[in-house]
């Protein structure tokens, strides 16, 4: 994908966006459509989704037979590179020694950031999930309610496409009708599952994800996102039309060189360099905000990676989304006499109220699915049902406010790099009965994990650290993790509730956990939201409803930092709903000279 | 993965626990050490002092790096070198066969290149795989061992049933008896991985029923002869 150099980047920039991925390359999308021109500045290495995608290839085609490493944690052929949950020229350091209070903080180096290798779940937050304070009394509400994010998920969903289907559940918002893309069908697992779900009152339905299972209407849809502009009818729709239906194969997080699924270098990036208003520098490490003497932000200090020398850009405005944990780093690094605690941090909030998705797993041997005829089940290249929360009305019972939907793996996926039999089903065999053994139990383990809601709380944030600075002699995070009572009984429900579905389908429960050691350490799911809330009261928040900071109004946070509730719907679409917001809302204080 | 729950790409498999993989204490390494010894008629394994496994040298190969070309196939070898001795190989050669025969289901592990695999993973930089090695090596050194002291012949070299006897002792760490308990251990990690690369074939692919990684215009689920088997209806 195409980029320029450091000292390339000299033009008149009205934006500086930091960070590619979901809410920089949505902010980009918006604003350079709107004529804005705009600087992005990307940490990583430039990347091109469509000659680097591994696509088709086998595991015997790959070092280890593609199991995890040091060096690519989630596999070789994940399509993270240059990142992971450790980076030695970026280190992070952790306030405890436990285990359980430390954060994992996954970091991707690349042109459009962990939207090369997400799972692409793209959930709507419901109307509860943004006045979870007002409903139950835990936790901060937002400062927006749904009925006015709801047009925003409505114009993402028809620009990356997602496929789902509409049920009318509880806090489990419908999108309007001819929205979504149709969802594929159920495989064997899910559909067992979801028959004998119905048995315990568990709702199992298509998962939303941002896959195409058919082409866009690239001859209707720019139209209704861009009504009365021609250009950007133009733009979008060629952008639509380049990419491919799924071709059911090959999973998601390898990426996808057809573009079939979302990732900010398919979705958002192609458009918004096609109108010739952005520019993109790669390996661009950004070291601080700067402002000027009137407070508003003026530019960006970053150091080129490439010759390790450091530029300053400038433009009218500044858009972080370098992630929660990039952006508070950022945001306390930009020290300056207006701003001693850091950039837009008057609240003292900033690095605050950090959270994740709250994560637990189980796995079960299912002997209905043993020995089924051989058929492909490769489908979307990710999950096709899951089960929204549905406990709703039982808040109070439970012993936890919140919820947690049900993700599920299916069953008869590429074999390979792991034991198909393990020891204890197999009993000793080898030979041909080993063969026939694994040929037996292939497809018939089934996962199900919980994806929960976390509740802000004050001992998971994130501050500089006083002594240990990177590569380039950057202060770095110093993280504080503790979850709190209630994420603790969601999980003991979850296993549970997985047990109890497990059995009922017939199965066997493989594996246990003790009791506190069930719950997965916080930043394992790479949820990470949080750190400069946004709120209604300036003294308890660092940006308001539009991303855009109480302290510094040309300055604007995209990515998840300004969440101040996790839902347990996966942030990214979240995310990029608030970014086009923000983005509309940029464009309209620009044009009003308020910016 | 960002990360919505995606089980290993291999949906099916135990994963071989790279990251997790239980870290082999000491003591056992040294038991091993005097297994081996003992079987080599070494004598009194103290003499050789505790560590390194003289057995077992170390790689000196690096790792990919977190930045590899990813589009490409590689074949074991080309990322670091194989390490394993003509011995070894032809004993982890045999031994694969033992575990994965030619038969209806396929072709035998030798044929798929099964070797190529372990040899990769046993000479690999990174800790989980030099944690194996030390498994492994020691392993197929023992099983030389054993064959020579039971039958006089270097296990390949053994007729079926003599494998066969050998891999009846230890196919099964809860069942194998005290002596044998460590080459149980071996067993085990070996045929995990053994399996690990013959279902990564496309051979391998067929023998366990897979179907897939091929493009197609629409998706069409479960067969109703699946369907029904199950009791279940398609519902989308």
């Amino acid at each position: 994908m195409l980029t320029i150099k450091a000292d390339e980047a000299t033009k008149d920039y009205d934006v500086i966006i930091v960070g590619s991925g979901a809410g920089g390359g949505q902010m980009a999308f918006t604003l350079t459509l709107a004529g804005i021109k705009c600087l992005m500045l990307e940490a990583g290495r430039a990347y091109d989704p469509v000659t680097e995608t591994p696509m088709f290839q086998r595991r015997d085609q790959a070092p280890l037979l593609g199991n995890a490493t040091p060096d690519k944690e989630f596999g070789f052929h994940d399509a993270t590179v240059d990142g992971g949950w450790q980076m030695e020229p970026e280190p992070y350091t952790q306030a405890s020694d436990k285990p359980e209070e430390q954060f994992w903080w996954w970091r991707a180096r690349m042109l459009g950031g962990r939207t090369n290798h997400w799972g692409r779940i793209s959930l709507r937050n419901g109307p509860y999930d943004f006045k979870p304070r007002s409903r139950d009394g835990y936790g901060l509400d937002w400062p927006v309610d749904y009925h006015e994010i709801e047009p925003y998920y409505t114009k993402v969903e028809q620009l990356i496409g997602v496929y789902g289907d509409n049920h009318g559940l509880e806090n489990t918002p419908d999108s309007p009708a001819g929205v979504l893309q149709p969802p594929p069908k159920g495989r064997a697992g899910e559909l067992l599952a979801q028959k004998h779900g119905k048995t315990l009152g568990i709702p199992i339905v298509p998962i939303h994800r941002a896959v195409l299972t058919q082409k866009l209407d690239a001859d209707r849809l720019p139209a209704v996102l861009f009504p009365g502009n021609n250009w950007a009818q133009k733009i979008v729709g060629d952008a639509m039309r380049a990419r491919s239906a799924c071709f059911w194969a090959t999973p998601c997080g390898r990426g996808c060189s057809t573009g079939a699924n979302y990732q900010s270098t398919t979705v958002h990036l192609p458009p918004a360099l096609a109108t010739g208003n952005l520019d993109i520098v790669a390996n661009a490490h950004v070291r601080e905000v700067l402002v000027g003497a009137d407070g508003k932000a003026t530019g960006v200090s970053f150091i080129d990676k490439t010759t390790g020398k450091d530029v300053q850009v400038n433009a009218k405005a500044v858009v972080l989304a370098a992630s929660s944990g990039e952006t508070v780093r950022i945001m306390l690094n930009s020290k300056s006499p207006l701003f001693p605690d850091g950039l837009a941090n008057s609240s003292g909030l900033v690095g605050k109220y950090i959270m994740d998705t709250v994560g637990t797993s189980l796995q079960g041997q299912i002997p209905a699915l043993e020995n089924l005829p051989p058929y492909n089940e490769d489908g979307a290249g990710g999950s096709h049902f899951y089960a929204p929360w549905w406990l709703y009305k039982d808040a109070a019972k439970l012993g936890f406010p919140r919820g947690y939907h049900i993700e599920m793996g299916a069953t008869r996926g590429m074999p390979g790099g792991g034991n198909p039999l393990p020891d204890d089903l197999g009993a000793g065999a080898y030979g041909s009965r080993y063969k026939q053994e694994a040929r037996r139990y292939y497809g018939s383990f089934m996962g199900f994990a919980c994806r929960g809601e976390m509740i802000p709380n004050d001992n998971c944030f994130a501050e500089l650290d006083p002594s240990v600075t990177d590569k380039w002699g950057i202060p770095v995070l110093r993280w504080h993790w503790k979850w709190a009572e209630h994420e603790q009984r969601m999980c003991d429900h979850a296993e549970q509730t997985f047990k109890e579905l497990i059995e009922t389908m017939g199965g066997t429960v493989r594996g246990v956990t003790t009791a506190r050691n069930r719950i997965e350490p916080g930043g394992k799911i790479i949820h990470e939201v949080g750190g400069a809330i946004m709120g209604s009261d300036r003294n308890t928040s660092v940006c308001n409803g539009y991303n855009q900071t109480w302290d510094v109004k040309n300055l604007f946070l995209v990515d998840g930092t300004p969440f101040p509730s996790n839902a347990d719907k996966n942030p990214t679409l979240t995310i990029m709903a608030m970014a086009w917001r923000a983005g509309d809302y940029l464009v309209d204080q620009s044009k009003k000279g308020l910016l | 993965m960002s990360h919505d729950y995606q089980e290993p790409e291999s949906l099916s498999a135990v994963p071989i626990m790279v990251n997790h993989l239980p870290r082999l204490p000491r003591r056992t390494v040294f038991k091993w050490f005097v297994a081996v010894a003992t079987a080599l008629k070494l004598g009194d394994a103290s003499v050789f002092g505790a560590e390194p496994l003289p057995s077992v040298p170390p790689v000196s190969a690096t790792g990919y790096g977190g930045d590899p070309r990813l589009n490409q196939a590689y074949s074991p070898g080309e990322v670091w070198p194989l390490t394993l001795n003509r011995t070894q190989r032809a004993a982890a050669t045999a031994l694969a066969d033992v575990i994965l025969p030619a038969d209806n289901l396929g072709p035998a592990a030798s044929e798929v290149h099964v070797i190529d695999f372990v040899d990769e993973w046993v000479s690999a930089p990174y800790a989980a795989q030099r944690l194996d090695r030390e498994i492994m090596l020691p392993g197929l050194d023992w099983l030389d061992a054993e064959a020579d002291k039971r039958f006089q012949r270097v296990f390949a070299e053994l007729a079926p049933e003599q494998q066969q006897a050998i891999c009846d002792d230890i196919c099964f760490e809860p069942a194998a008896a005290a002596d044998f308990k460590t080459a149980a251990r071996f067993f085990s990690r070996f045929r995990s991985l053994a399996a690990a690369a013959y279902y990564a074939t496309p051979p391998g692919w067929e023998a366990i029923g897979y179907v897939g990684n091929q493009p197609s215009s629409s998706y069409e689920g479960p067969p109703q002869e699946v369907l029904t088997r199950l009791g279940v209806e398609q519902t989308v």
